[in-house]
C-alpha cells in the first residue's frame, strides 16, 4: 500500500512537472502582456514534431536535434507575438483572446496538412533504464523529466531575479507605462517573454513525446488546457505559483485516478480549481490586486 | 503591414482550398475501372484518417484485392448476366457524425450494397440507415453486439465483442491457467466495454478472480496511474481489450513502471507492432485474430497484397477481402443483384474465406472458430493453444 502511494505520487510528480513547465509559459505571458496565449499548448505539439523532423527526417544527433527543436519553438513564439499579438497591443482584450484561439487552430490545421492525422510513432530519445528502490520502480523518463524540469525552473527563477532582462520583465509586469518611462524597451521585453515561454514549451514537448511516443496534431490541446488550469490554480501571473499549481494538479490527478475513480479524475481536478477560486480567487500564490482606477 | 497580412491570408486560403480538394480525392477510390449497367457498386465506410485509420485502410485495400481478382476472372455470374464489381470507399474517421455524411454521399452517388462500417460505433448508427434504405450491409469488423441487431439487412463477418471477451476469459483461465486477472479498458468505447463485461463475467463463472478493473477515457495517453494500481495487486495477467493505439501506450508504460505481467487482448490489437516504438514491450502478448499473414493457406492473398500496397496485410484486410467474396456468393446464390434477394440468400451460403469458413445465422451473426496470435521476436506468430511452453516463458 505504501509503495503504491509512493509510486502514484511519483507518477503525479512527473505529469505535474510537465504541466508546470507549460504553465510557466501561460503565466509569464499573462504577467507581462495581460493576455492568455491559448496557442501555447500547440507550441508543445510543434516542438514534438520539430524533434521528429530533426531526428527521423534530418537524421540529426540528439543534442543538435534538441537545440533545433528549442530554436524552432522560440522563433515560432516570437513570430506569433509579432504577427498576431503585437498589432493588437491596444485592442480590447477579447480581440486578443480570440486571436490566440485562432492561432491555436492555425497551428493545429497546419500540422494536420503537413503531417496528416494518422498518429506517428516516435522512438524516445531518452534511453535510461528504470531503477528500482525498495520495490518502487521509477522509469528513466520520469527521472529525466524531474531533473530537467527542476533545472529549468531554477534557471528561470535565477534569470528573472538576477539578470537585467529579468528585472525588466518584472518591471513591465508591474506597470507597463512606468517601465516604458524609465527606459525599458517594452516590446523587446515582451518578445523575450514569448521566446522564453516557447522555449519551455519546447522542452515540455520533448519530454512529453519521449514519454508517450506518439505524435498527432491535436496532442498539445489537452496538456495545454491542464497547464492553463495549473497556472490559474497557482495564481496566474505568479511564476512560483505556476510551478506549484502544475505539481499539485499532477498529484491530484494521479491520486484520484488511483484511489477514487479514473472516470472522475478530470471532474475532481476541475472541482478543486472551482473550490480554490471560490476561496482564494487569485489562486494559491497570486497577488491580490485592486483594480486601477 | 496590412498588405503583408492580406498576403498571408491569401496564402492561407489557397492552402485550405487545396486541402479540400486533396482530401476529397483521397477519400474516394474506385477499384475496378468499369462503369456501366453491369457494375455492382460496393460502398465502403471506414476510417482512412485518425487514430483507427489502419483498420479502414486495410479493409479498403483487402476489398480492392478481392474485387480485382473477381473482375480479372471475368466478374460474377448472376443469372444469365455477368456483373463486374467496383468499390466506392469513403472515410468515416470512425465517427458517427462523419459516417452519416459519408453514407449519404455514397447513397447519392449510388451503391448496391454496403461494406462497413469498419469500427463499431458508426456501425450502430449506420445500420438504421441501411435498414431504412433496404440495402445489404456487411460489416467486416464491427464487433459491438448492437452493430447489426434489429436490422435484417445487416450481417457481420467477425466475432462480437462479448464473444471475444468470453473466448479470451476461457483462454486465460483454462488454457493459460491464471486465476488472478486484471483488466484495463476504455470506458467510453463500446468495443472495449462490451469485451470487458463478458470477460469479467466468464472469468468469475470459471472460478477466477478479476482483482482489478481499471478504466480510462477515449484519447487518454497516460495510463501509469491505472497500471501502478494494477501493479500493487496480485494480478498474474493483464487483459487489454482496446484498439492498438491505446494498447501500444499501455504496453510501453507497463514496461516503464516494471509491471511485468503477460498481456492479452482482442482483435483490436492487430496492427500494434506498427504503433509501438519498442517491440519488446509487446513481446509475448497474445490476442485473438482470425488471420495470420504467415499462414501458408493465405500466401496468394498476401503476395498479391504486398505487391499492390507494399505492406503486409492484417486481419482487417482479410476481413475486407472476405466480405467481397461473401457478397459475391450471395449474389450468385440469389441470382440477382437486388439487396432484398441477396439478404434472403445470406443464410444459405457458406464461404471458405481467409478468416476461416463462415456461415451466417438469420440474425446476421457469423459461425466460425477462434484463432490466437502471439508476438514472438517482434513478429506476429500463430499461437497454438496446446503449447504451454510459451506461457511459462513469460
Amino acid at each position: 500500500m505504501f509503495n503504491n502511494i509512493l509510486e502514484q505520487l511519483i507518477n503525479g510528480l512527473r505529469t505535474g512537472s510537465i504541466y508546470a513547465l507549460i504553465a510557466l509559459g501561460y503565466t509569464m505571458v499573462y504577467g507581462i502582456a495581460k493576455m492568455i496565449n491559448f496557442a501555447h499548448g500547440d507550441i508543445i505539439m510543434v516542438g514534438a514534431y520539430a524533434l521528429y523532423v530533426a531526428i527521423v527526417l534530418l537524421h540529426l544527433p540528439v543534442i543538435p536535434a534538441i537545440i533545433f527543436t528549442c530554436v524552432v519553438c522560440s522563433v515560432l513564439g516570437i513570430l506569433i507575438e509579432r504577427i498576431a499579438y503585437k498589432p493588437l497591443r491596444n485592442a480590447p482584450r477579447l480581440a486578443v483572446l480570440i486571436t490566440a484561439i485562432g492561432v491555436s487552430y492555425f497551428l493545429q490545421s497546419a500540422s494536420l496538412l503537413i503531417f496528416k492525422a494518422t498518429p506517428i510513432p516516435f522512438q524516445s530519445i531518452i534511453n535510461i533504464q528504470s531503477i528500482n528502490i525498495g520495490g518502487v520502480t521509477i522509469s528513466g523518463i520520469t527521472i529525466v523529466t524531474l531533473v530537467v524540469t527542476t533545472i529549468s525552473m531554477i534557471a528561470l527563477t535565477l534569470f528573472i531575479n538576477k539578470t537585467k532582462a529579468g528585472s525588466a520583465m518584472r518591471a513591465v509586469s508591474e506597470d507597463m507605462g512606468a517601465a516604458q518611462l524609465v527606459g525599458i524597451n517594452v516590446n523587446r521585453t515582451i518578445t523575450l517573454t514569448f521566446a522564453i515561454g516557447s522555449f519551455l514549451a519546447a522542452v515540455a514537448g520533448i519530454l512529453y513525446i519521449c514519454q508517450y511516443q506518439s505524435l498527432k496534431p491535436t496532442m498539445g490541446a489537452l496538456p495545454g488546457i491542464k497547464a492553463f488550469v495549473a497556472a490559474v490554480l497557482g495564481g496566474i501571473g505568479s511564476i512560483p505559483g505556476a510551478m506549484l499549481g502544475g505539481i499539485i494538479l499532477g498529484i491530484i490527478e494521479s491520486l484520484s485516478k488511483a484511489f477514487i475513480s479514473t472516470e472522475l479524475s478530470d471532474a475532481i481536478v476541475f472541482s478543486v480549481l472551482v473550490i480554490v477560486l471560490l476561496v482564494k480567487p487569485s489562486g494559491f500564490l497570486g497577488k491580490k490586486k485592486n483594480e486601477k482606477v | 503591414m496590412k498588405k503583408f497580412l492580406a498576403a498571408i491570408m491569401a496564402v492561407a486560403m489557397t492552402f485550405s482550398l487545396a486541402a479540400c480538394g486533396s482530401s476529397s480525392e483521397g477519400n474516394t477510390s474506385n477499384a475496378g475501372s468499369t462503369s456501366g449497367e453491369d457494375t455492382f457498386v460496393i460502398g465502403g465506410l471506414g476510417p482512412l484518417t485518425g487514430s483507427a485509420a489502419s483498420y479502414g485502410i486495410s479493409v479498403k485495400q483487402g476489398a480492392e484485392i478481392a474485387i480485382n481478382e473477381i473482375n480479372e476472372a471475368g466478374g460474377v455470374k448472376v443469372g444469365d448476366k455477368t456483373v463486374k464489381l467496383s468499390l466506392n470507399f469513403k472515410d468515416d474517421e470512425a465517427s458517427e457524425e462523419t459516417a452519416i455524411t459519408a453514407y449519404n454521399s455514397l447513397m447519392d452517388e449510388g451503391i448496391d450494397a454496403l461494406l462497413g462500417t469498419v469500427t463499431s460505433a458508426p456501425c450502430i448508427v449506420i445500420k438504421d440507415y441501411t435498414a431504412q434504405d433496404g440495402i445489404l450491409q456487411i460489416t467486416p469488423s464491427g464487433s459491438a453486439i448492437n452493430c447489426i441487431t434489429d436490422a435484417d439487412n445487416a450481417f457481420r463477418l467477425c466475432f462480437t465483442d462479448p464473444l471475444q471477451g468470453k473466448t479470451m476469459a476461457d483462454f486465460a483461465v483454462n488454457d493459460l491457467g491464471y486465476k488472478n486477472i486484471a483488466v484495463i479498458f476504455n470506458n467510453s468505447d463500446e468495443y472495449s466495454t462490451g469485451m470487458k463485461d463478458a470477460f469479467v463475467e466468464e472469468v468469475e463463472a470459471l472460478g477466477g478472480t478479476v482483482v482489478s478493473t481499471q478504466a480510462f477515457n477515449e484519447g487518454d495517453v497516460d495510463f501509469t496511474a491505472q497500471l501502478t494500481a494494477i501493479k500493487n495487486t496480485n494480478a498474474e495477467i493483464l487483459f487489454v481489450p482496446t484498439y492498438y493505439e491505446a494498447a501500444a501506450y499501455i504496453a510501453q508504460q507497463a514496461k516503464d513502471i516494471g509491471l511485468g505481467l503477460p498481456l492479452i487482448g482482442g482483435d483490436g490489437w492487430d496492427g500494434v507492432l506498427k504503433q509501438v516504438t519498442d517491440p519488446s514491450t509487446v513481446e509475448g502478448a497474445i490476442f485473438l485474430s482470425p488471420f495470420l499473414s504467415t499462414d501458408p493457406e493465405v500466401a496468394d492473398f498476401v503476395s498479391a497484397y504486398e505487391e499492390a500496397y507494399k505492406a503486409t496485410p492484417d486481419q482487417f484486410a482479410a476481413d475486407g477481402y472476405d466480405v467481397v467474396y461473401v457478397m459475391k456468393a450471395a449474389m450468385e446464390k440469389a441470382g440477382s443483384t437486388e439487396s432484398a434477394d441477396m439478404i434472403a440468400a445470406m443464410t444459405e451460403i457458406e464461404v471458405d474465406g481467409l478468416t476461416g469458413s463462415v456461415k451466417f445465422s438469420a440474425d446476421g451473426e457469423p459461425e466460425k472458430g477462434a484463432k490466437f496470435v502471439t508476438i514472438k521476436d517482434g513478429q506476429y506468430a500463430a499461437y497454438n493453444v496446446e503449447n504451454t511452453e510459451e506461457t511459462t516463458a513469460e
